[in-house]
């Protein structure tokens, strides 16, 4: 098993805490957009985009990269943060998300920005989608690995049944799925509005190879995707044990900020409080 | 006599020699494939076909993935399953993406007989020309869909097309197809008193009707209209100029496809022509023989002879 240092963690956490910080930046500018379902998603992106992956922003249709579907495309500004971080575009884009005669669309959209895979915000298509991206890489004999993030209240969608057993069917082993648990969707709690427990049983009874883990911390998530990597003949769901809201005191577990942005106020609250996490993991390092 | 042909029998053949051309071209079918034929293709390229099983929103989804890796995967099923039950799924990761998709459905429209209203599809033209990027073909006779499908799998790009359950009689030879375009419109009859446009399956009604009107010297034009969008807006506004009246027929709702396309482009462009459009008149039909269901549902030869002689 790979052990993975301090320094590379630490310097993870940290930019996590930026993406989180251009989150809150870009959907209070955009007056927009879900704070909740991004801020739950962030630290697996990062651990993908800045460790894991193998991809070039340089060439984002590079035959041989890794991809990453987000199914759950309202967490777009979680990936448009980490995809502008990565230097897919340019960061100064941030500040036009869901603006008219700008690129960043409300969810991602795969003919013109740069990095996107796939087209999402209608929930329940992303797996199908990775399948179909696994299976050509299987074809082709590539060595790529395809992981595909799905929100947790995405599950009710039948579609996501569909796909998951297929990729069993056809042992799908270059395929993870990352399932953000954050037990929130709009109407309330996941287990009040279409109960999905038990998630491990039911991904395991589909053929799945299956992680829980804390979806927050980075040396977890690492371990997990490297686990993954090397089931055979399976596909891996890891199951990312989140927090919807995640970092920002006032919106974690809060489901009123599934899709509401910050007011002033609460854009300066969250900001503060994202700084000073900043600021005590710099003193740290 | 006609030669009858089943085109999904040429379907499936025609998939069997793209799949010598294009070794990246794939093949998805969900649990239709002896229906739909593309069992010919699994047999050939077992490794190239993908059974999905009863799933379609998933197949069309998954199909979307194979084409962003540079696949070109032929989608299959009857075409009531191939567009409404999988609408968004087009709409998202077919259209929207501007996937390299083709969608190609049999079983269209009511000659799928006796299995009722439930597999009769007769809204897919409509669902599919609404939306942007997506290219509508609906072929008439066995030749025309083996070039049908060579043009899909050579021509980047979203697309739809349909055929029906039933054998289709020859209309043309090899050599009339030879030039055949997506998006250009082929004139089966010449005639100046009317013209007659129509697509698929009622390309050879119209041809009986037109043999029908001459006897009464009535002289109608035939266009076969495969590709319902983009249309040929050329070729249809030359039939408005040089004849008084316009029929369209189709096997699919009056409503939204071929007869809605024509009449757009004609009231845009300013023809007041007495125009009637044929097809099933926005109702749901019935099981039956299709010989039976186009009687009663006025899609015969003589219901277009009769509706030809109404607009002279």
């Amino acid at each position: 098993m790979t052990l993975y240092n301090d320094e590379l963690i630490h310097k993870l956490e940290l930019i996590a805490v930026k993406i989180r910080k251009h989150i809150i930046d870009m959907l209070f500018r955009a007056q927009s957009g879900h704070p909740g379902g991004s801020l739950s998603a962030v630290d697996a992106l990062v651990a993908l985009y800045f460790h894991h992956m193998q991809h070039n922003p340089k060439n984002p249709k590079d035959p041989n990269r890794d991809r990453f579907i987000l199914s759950k495309g309202h967490a777009a500004p979680a990936q448009y943060a980490v995809l502008a971080e990565s230097n897919y575009f340019q960061l100064k884009e941030l500040k036009n998300l869901r603006e008219i005669n700008c690129m960043l669309q409300g969810h991602p959209v795969c003919t013109y920005i740069p990095g996107i895979e796939a087209s999402t915000g209608s929930l329940g298509h992303g797996l199908s989608f990775a399948n179909g991206v696994a299976l050509a890489g299987k074809l082709d004999d590539k060595k790529y690995h395809v992981y595909v993030m799905l929100g947790d209240g995405e599950t009710n969608e039948g579609q996501i049944w569909e796909a998951a057993a297929t990729a069993s069917h056809y042992r799908l082993d270059n395929l993870t799925g990352l399932l953000d648990r954050n037990f929130l969707q709009i109407d309330g709690n996941t287990e009040e509005v279409l109960r999905l427990e038990s998630v491990y049983d039911r991904w395991s009874s589909f053929g799945w190879h299956v992680l829980e883990i804390n979806g927050h911390d980075m040396r977890q998530i690492l371990t997990a995707l490297e686990e993954s990597m090397h089931q055979k003949n399976q596909p891996t769901m890891i199951v990312l044990n989140t927090v919807k809201g995640k970092g920002i005191s006032f919106m974690e577990n809060n489901v009123d900020f599934h899709g509401v942005p910050p007011n002033e106020i609460e854009y300066k609250l969250a900001m503060g409080e994202l700084n000073l996490l900043q600021r005590k993991l710099e003193a740290e390092g | 006599m006609k030669q009858l042909v089943n085109t999904r029998n040429t379907y499936g053949g025609t998939l069997v020699e793209l799949g010598k051309k294009y070794p990246n071209l794939v093949v998805l079918d969900a649990d239709l494939s002896k229906s739909t034929k593309t069992i010919l293709f699994a047999k050939q390229y077992p490794d190239r076909f993908f059974e999905m099983g009863i799933a379609e929103a998933n197949m069309i989804s998954t199909a979307a993935g194979l084409a962003s890796c540079g696949k070109i995967p032929f989608v299959s099923t009857f075409a009531v399953f191939a567009t409404g039950r999988v609408y968004d799924q087009i709409r998202m990761d077919i259209s929207y993406s501007n996937a390299n998709v083709k969608i190609f459905a049999t079983h269209g429209g009511i000659s799928v007989g006796k299995d009722g209203a439930s597999h009769q599809m007769i809204e897919d033209l409509a669902l599919m020309r609404v939306l942007p990027n997506m290219t509508v073909l609906a072929p008439s006779d066995a030749l025309q869909t083996k070039k049908i499908v060579e043009l899909m799998a050579a021509t980047v790009g979203p697309m739809y097309a349909r055929i029906g359950r039933a054998s289709a009689p020859l209309i043309y030879s090899k050599e009339d197809m030879k030039n055949l375009k997506i998006g250009k419109g082929i004139v089966c009859q010449d005639g100046d008193d009317l013209t007659i446009i129509a697509c698929g399956t009622m390309v050879d009604y119209a041809l009986d009707a037109s043999k029908l009107l001459k006897k009464e010297n009535i002289q109608a034009r035939v266009i076969d209209m495969h590709t319902i969008k983009p249309l040929d807006a050329k070729l249809l506004l030359k039939c408005a100029q040089e004849t008084n009246a316009l029929l369209t027929i189709e096997e699919h709702s009056i409503i939204g496809g071929l007869g809605s396309a024509v009449a757009e482009q004609l009231a845009e462009h300013g023809y007041a022509k007495k125009f009637i459009r044929m097809g099933v008149k926005d109702t749901f039909c019935e099981s039956g023989d299709p010989q039976d269901l186009f009687e009663k549902y006025g899609l015969s030869a003589h219901h277009i002879v009769e509706a030809a002689k109404s607009l002279i």
